[in-house]
């Protein structure tokens, strides 16, 4: 990946790493720790890879994103509205009535969005069938589907596991879906390796039938690298580990439990806006820090 | 015609759209041959998925492939669809992927298998989302035009076929009209409302009836959800005494709908014909007798329901 590209991508995330902190601030609840780790993955996703139109869609021929892992929407919310979904200003809409910008991705309420998720283990396998729909009308669209390592627990998963690799075989195996884990290692209520280790990860998917690539979900050269590797595989769908940190970017929610389902503060919110920009802030995100400190006067 | 089961009408009429729409696809968990798509299979092998038993991701990939513009009938026993409650209620109703999910085996009519197989629960839960429509059909002639109103639906659809055979309730020229509840057999006396297997039952009933001095209207609902309101409204307006009879759980079914609709807009005396408790195994005749679901239970209610 180009210097320039990388440096480009970076910045997104960094931008978006903020507006989550705004938007959860001001919904006063929603999930912090897996929405600043999966956006690395997103970022890559929509600003480097996914072919979409947003002024179409439901264009036929549009990559598919499903965030099997729902209650991390804020991350794509914020993708999506850099991408020009919807104003960046709806952005702080996010779990208020009437809002398209559910709590948990809502398909009919906001263009863009693919499936309803969030009640976890179920997107995999709409992606699957989502490929597999692709394939028999011919299309080259490609699938993405995020699924969240404590999701892994839900056996519908295994079921798709199972499944999908054989899906469509011979004439239409799923070659055009990529899986990525966001391998945080944190659930809602404490580490996954504490509550239900699902070590050795990449050995189950490989006994499944899959390939696997183990990547840091953090590097976007090298999310780009293996998304560019899984699309090189034909024949069968791709599984990629992504190691990722709970809370990226914000030290106090780093590898947090605590942080999972809890919004921050006003104040805790412009701590971490500092801390992922570093000083002095650009005008824009003293605008946010502004209207965050407002907001706590209120 | 001769009696037909309902999910043998559905292989057949599945097979004949088929060959003339390209979109429809069937997935099946291990029961092809039992949901009767097992024809389908063999003639259009690349459109047909045997996931393995594993219903929850043959609904959600049934609901991927909906969303990409195939028209996927996702098939098995009602129970073992129902099971899956929350893949139905999150990938195939908030979704709002228009896929047709075919619930096969209902009711204590399966017989031997016993309770397990049973889909006694299948109208009460799917009742409970928005967005899917409940169509029941009781003969091979309204099944095959039910399949084909379906497959041009626009969003998702349950279908609630039968393993026995039923004898055919219709004519030839008989038209499906989705959403409309059909009067078979006017009346005055009572309202006999069903669909699906009893439905013969209580047209035999009614002739019975007749007998003994009562006149009694049988109403094929075929369309359980949604309601329709006017027909079912307009017969217990004329009667004053309706009763409903389905192969269900008694709780939550038609004669749950019927009762929430004739409560709030029209209180009438009512009475709920349907399986009380688990099931159990069984022969199917014996099943429907012990059930009260037989001509002679349906006629019997009936009558103690007019106090003759």
């Amino acid at each position: 990946m180009a210097t320039a590209d990388l440096a480009r991508l970076q910045q997104i995330a960094r931008e978006c790493r903020v507006q989550i902190l705004r938007m959860l601030t001001h919904a006063g609840s929603g999930h912090p720790g897996g929405s600043l780790s999966v956006v690395d993955l997103l970022v890559t996703l929509y600003f480097n890879r996914m072919r979409y139109d947003p002024a179409r869609p439901t264009w036929e021929d549009r990559d598919r994103l499903v965030l099997s892992k729902g209650h991390c929407v804020p991350a794509q919310y914020c993708c999506m509205a850099k991408a020009g979904f919807f104003p960046e200003s709806q952005l702080i809409t996010l779990r208020k009535l009437g809002s398209p910008l559910q709590g948990h991705p809502d398909r009919v309420m906001l263009p863009g969005i693919e499936a309803a998720t969030g009640s976890l283990g179920q997107g995999l396998s709409i992606a699957a069938g989502m490929a597999l729909g692709l394939k028999m009308a011919g299309k080259t669209a490609r699938v993405y589907c995020i699924v969240g390592d404590g999701e892994i627990q839900e056996g519908q998963v295994w079921e798709a596991a199972m499944s999908a690799p054989k899906l469509g075989q011979p004439d239409h195996a799923l070659d055009n879906l990529c899986v990525i884990v966001d391998y945080n290692g944190i659930q809602l209520d404490d580490h996954v390796k504490k509550i239900l280790d699902i070590e050795p990860l990449v050995d189950k998917w490989k006994s499944f039938g899959w390939p696997v690539i183990d990547i840091d979900g953090h590097d976007i050269a090298q999310i780009d690298k293996a998304l560019d590797q899984a699309e090189a595989i034909k024949g069968k769908p791709t599984f990629v580990v992504a190691h990722t940190v709970k809370g990226k970017g914000v030290s106090f929610m780093e590898d947090n439990p605590e942080w999972h389902g809890k919004a921050p503060k006003p104040a805790e919110a412009i701590r971490g806006i500092h801390e992922i920009l570093g000083d002095p802030l650009p005008d824009w995100a003293r605008a946010i820090v502004a209207e965050l400190e407002r907001l706590e006067k209120q | 015609m001769p009696a037909k089961a309902s999910r043998a009408a559905f292989g057949e009429a599945l097979l004949d759209l088929g060959a003339r729409d390209e979109r429809i696809v069937t997935l099946d968990a291990d029961l092809s041959k039992s949901t009767m798509t097992a024809k389908f299979a063999r003639a259009y092998p690349s459109r047909a998925f045997n996931v393995g038993i594993a219903e929850s991701t043959m609904i959600g990939m049934a609901a991927g492939l909906a969303l990409t513009g195939r028209v996927p009938f996702a098939c098995s026993f009602a129970c073992f669809l129902i099971g899956r409650f929350e893949t139905i209620r999150v990938s195939v109703a908030y979704t709002q992927a228009p896929v047709k999910l075919v619930g096969t085996h209902v009711g204590v009519a399966i017989g031997e298998d016993g309770y397990t197989q049973m889909g006694l629960e299948d109208i009460a839960c799917i009742r409970s989302l928005p967005n899917i429509p409940i169509v029941q059909p009781a003969d091979e002639i309204e099944t095959k035009q039910a399949v084909a109103w379906a497959v041009e639906h626009p969003g998702p659809v349950y279908l609630r076929l039968t393993r026995q055979n039923l004898e055919p309730v219709h004519a030839d020229g008989y038209r499906f009209r989705f959403g409309r509840a059909e009067v078979l057999r006017p009346g005055n006396d009572v309202s006999i409302l069903a669909s699906g297997g009893p439905l013969w039952n209580c047209l035999e009933a009614a002739r019975r009836l007749a007998a003994e001095g009562v006149n009694a209207e049988v109403v094929n609902v075929a369309t359980i959800t949604p309601l329709d309101e006017e027909t079912i409204l307009g017969s217990a307006g004329k009667t004053g005494r309706v009763i409903t009879v389905e192969d269900h759980g008694v709780n939550g079914g038609l004669g749950g709908a019927v009762a929430e609709l004739l409560g709030e807009v029209m209180p009438t005396p009512l009475r709920r014909l349907g399986v009380t408790g688990f099931g159990e195994s069984g022969d199917p005749k014996a099943l429907y007798a012990k059930h009260g679901l037989d001509a002679d239970g349906i006629a019997r209610s009936v009558l103690k329901f007019l106090n003759r």
